[in-house]
């Protein structure tokens, strides 16, 4: 029988009452794994071992009578965050039998918490990317439909909890990498205030914006996995030593007198109808609770494409310039190589087209001749970016706006025009360079069955006001209930659905 | 300005990326692109706007000169590519 919940709050009911012992859960989600993982390629790693050892102490300590939000609840992880003794990745060539000698700070607390670890997600090669095509492992597809991409980076870890391999799962958000995909696959997902949760051990992309955040199916399950990972941390100089409010006592499902803003520019030209209608009508639910709408403007919010990818890239060019040969991961080259020639052998080796092309584009921005016509001038958009936020918030506590234009495109559509690719973040980045909590949870589907996502946005360190919205919205209607029904492999090969996107 | 296979050449130095005769042609034609569409930014006048590198404001936390660790030094070279004992080896840098 298949014994696994739908959620983290009715596994938490199920094991708290002792119907169901953490092992019995954890194998029923490493049973799902095997079932579905031959079609979706969510993760590079099923943990199996680790997650029964992580299952039998949960259930120690189940037996001695502790009770927390987290204890036996299976989680992946994009495998972007080091894990002590389990290979990682971060979906590149270049960090090729890489086995970490420490833990990230999230999975940390993740292990304190009793959180049993069932395996590391796909991902865009080091996070780079929206459709999770860039991973150098192959692609991963999105549970709704297998010949769709299931957005990216954290393509793994969405797709990972949208098909019930886990119930719930961290990803990285530097651009929109947690919100555009649980977009696409249907699920919550939360990319907190920049400095909220520690990056200690998370491989780097762009540090000036990247951020951990949780994906579930629930709201209320997002709260729990934030309240664990959240927190200062003195190993990570941008962590911010504020105290972490307990969220879900936040979620009252009361929104009345709650001030919605919508702004405009995200209904804008290039929006799918079908998404806007959606998320209008989300809208409307909210006022239909109590909530008191009114019009906000973000007018530069055109800009923030170009702003994200100089200041995403230049830092990028910088973060990566250790993947070098020397300390760790691949060595490429030929005898007789010099060190330079060395370098540039093993770097053209390791890294693929997509991390190539934002390194160049990042040093270039960052070179002579170019510094202030570039990345200064991107420093200063990002400062207008942040002041319209500011403004916005004076005249209301949380933003609701589409999370992304459209629904999931086809796997192949977009991978070889590098632009189409990046204008999928054109309501996600604006986000990370205003260092704002961003939310997606599903309000609708189109009418080829695939989720659209609400992003509701709230002020540094207000994650509890998106919560609680989203939470009162998720009380009021029934989307987050709604799961794929992922096919069997054989299934797909008959059909001739793996064609194409194979990898 | 349009970007050339010199600028290429140049910045793949820099970044220390070999690259093969096709990737040379097609990061050129990417990079063109990308440029061309980050042109916008242009059309912003921002004389008087001060840059944002960072949007928290935060010290540079300090803290005590304190040894907190223990000697780590074999595990850290553990995925090193060459070394011997806890040396890293790489290519003879100087003839």
């Amino acid at each position: 029988m298949d014994q696994r919940p739908a959620s983290i709050a009715a596994a938490r009911a199920a094991l708290d009452r002792r119907e169901l012992s953490a092992t019995e859960l954890t194998r029923a989600f490493l049973a799902r794994t095997e079932g579905v993982e031959p079609v979706l390629h969510a993760l590079l790693e099923v943990t199996s071992e680790r997650a029964l050892a992580d299952a039998a102490v949960a259930d120690e300590r189940l037996a001695r009578g502790e009770r927390t939000p987290l204890l036996g609840i299976p989680v992946v992880l994009k495998d972007i965050f080091a894990t002590r003794g389990i290979r990682t990745t971060s979906g590149s060539r270049i960090l090729e039998g890489f086995v970490p000698p420490y833990d990230s700070d999230a999975v940390t607390r993740l292990a304190r918490a009793g959180a049993v670890l069932i395996g590391k997600a796909n991902l865009d090669e080091f996070a780079m990317g929206s459709s999770t095509e860039n991973s150098a492992f192959g692609i991963t597809r999105n549970p709704w439909d297998p010949t769709r991409v299931p957005g990216g980076s954290s393509g793994g870890s969405a797709a990972a909890v949208a098909a019930g391999e886990a119930l719930a799962a961290l990803g990285t958000d530097t651009g929109g990498s947690v919100r555009l995909p649980a977009s696409y696959c249907g699920v919550a997902g939360l990319k907190p205030t920049y400095g909220r949760v520690s990056r200690f051990g998370v491989i780097a992309y762009a540090s000036s914006l990247d951020q951990v955040g949780p994906f579930a199916w629930t709201v209320r399950d997002l709260a729990d996995v934030l309240g664990v990972v959240a927190g200062h941390d003195p190993r990570d100089s941008t962590s911010v030593p504020r105290p972490v409010p307990d969220y879900a006592s936040e979620l009252t499902g009361d929104v009345r007198g709650l001030r919605v803003g919508v702004p405009r520019e995200y209904f804008a030209e290039g929006i799918a109808p079908e998404v806007e209608r959606a998320v209008r009508a989300a809208i409307d639910v909210l006022a239909g609770l109590g909530a008191r709408v009114v019009d906000v403007e973000l007018p530069h919010t055109p800009y923030a494409i170009a702003t994200y990818y100089l200041v995403a890239t230049a830092e990028a060019s910088s973060n990566l310039a250790r993947y070098d040969g020397v300390k760790y991961g691949l060595r490429a080259g030929e005898d007789g190589d010099g060190l330079l020639d060395m370098y540039r052998h093993t770097r053209d080796a390791g890294f693929g087209a997509e991390v190539k092309r934002r390194i160049m584009l990042g040093t270039y921005a960052l070179s002579a001749g170019y510094y202030d016509a570039y990345y200064l001038k991107a420093l200063k958009v990002r400062t207008l970016i942040r002041r319209d936020f500011g403004e916005a918030f004076e005249r209301c506590d949380v933003i609701a706006a589409p999370t992304a234009p459209t629904t999931a495109f086809r796997i192949g559509e977009k991978v070889s025009d590098p632009l189409a690719m990046y204008l999928s973040d054109v309501f996600t980045t604006s986000v990370n360079l205003a260092g704002l909590p961003g939310l997606s949870i599903p309000c609708g589907f189109d009418a080829d069955g695939l989720p659209i996502g609400l992003q509701l946005i709230a002020p540094a360190f207000g994650e509890e006001i998106a919560l609680r919205a989203g939470d009162a919205y998720q009380r009021a209607t029934d989307w987050h209930e709604r799961r794929p029904d992922v096919p069997a492999a054989a299934g797909l090969e008959r059909a001739g659905r793996l064609e194409g996107g194979a990898a | 300005m349009p970007v050339s296979l010199k600028d290429v050449d140049h910045i793949a130095l820099l970044a220390r990326l070999g690259l093969t005769e096709q990737e040379r042609t097609s990061l050129r034609a990417d990079l063109d692109a990308i440029l061309g569409y980050i042109a916008k930014l242009e059309t912003l006048d921002t004389r008087t706007v001060e840059p944002t590198a960072h949007v928290i404001e935060l010290p540079t936390p300090l803290r005590e000169d304190r040894v907190v660790n223990d000697d780590q030094a074999e595990a850290m070279v553990a995925n090193a590519p060459d070394r011997e004992r806890t040396y890293l080896r790489v290519p003879k840098i100087i003839e």
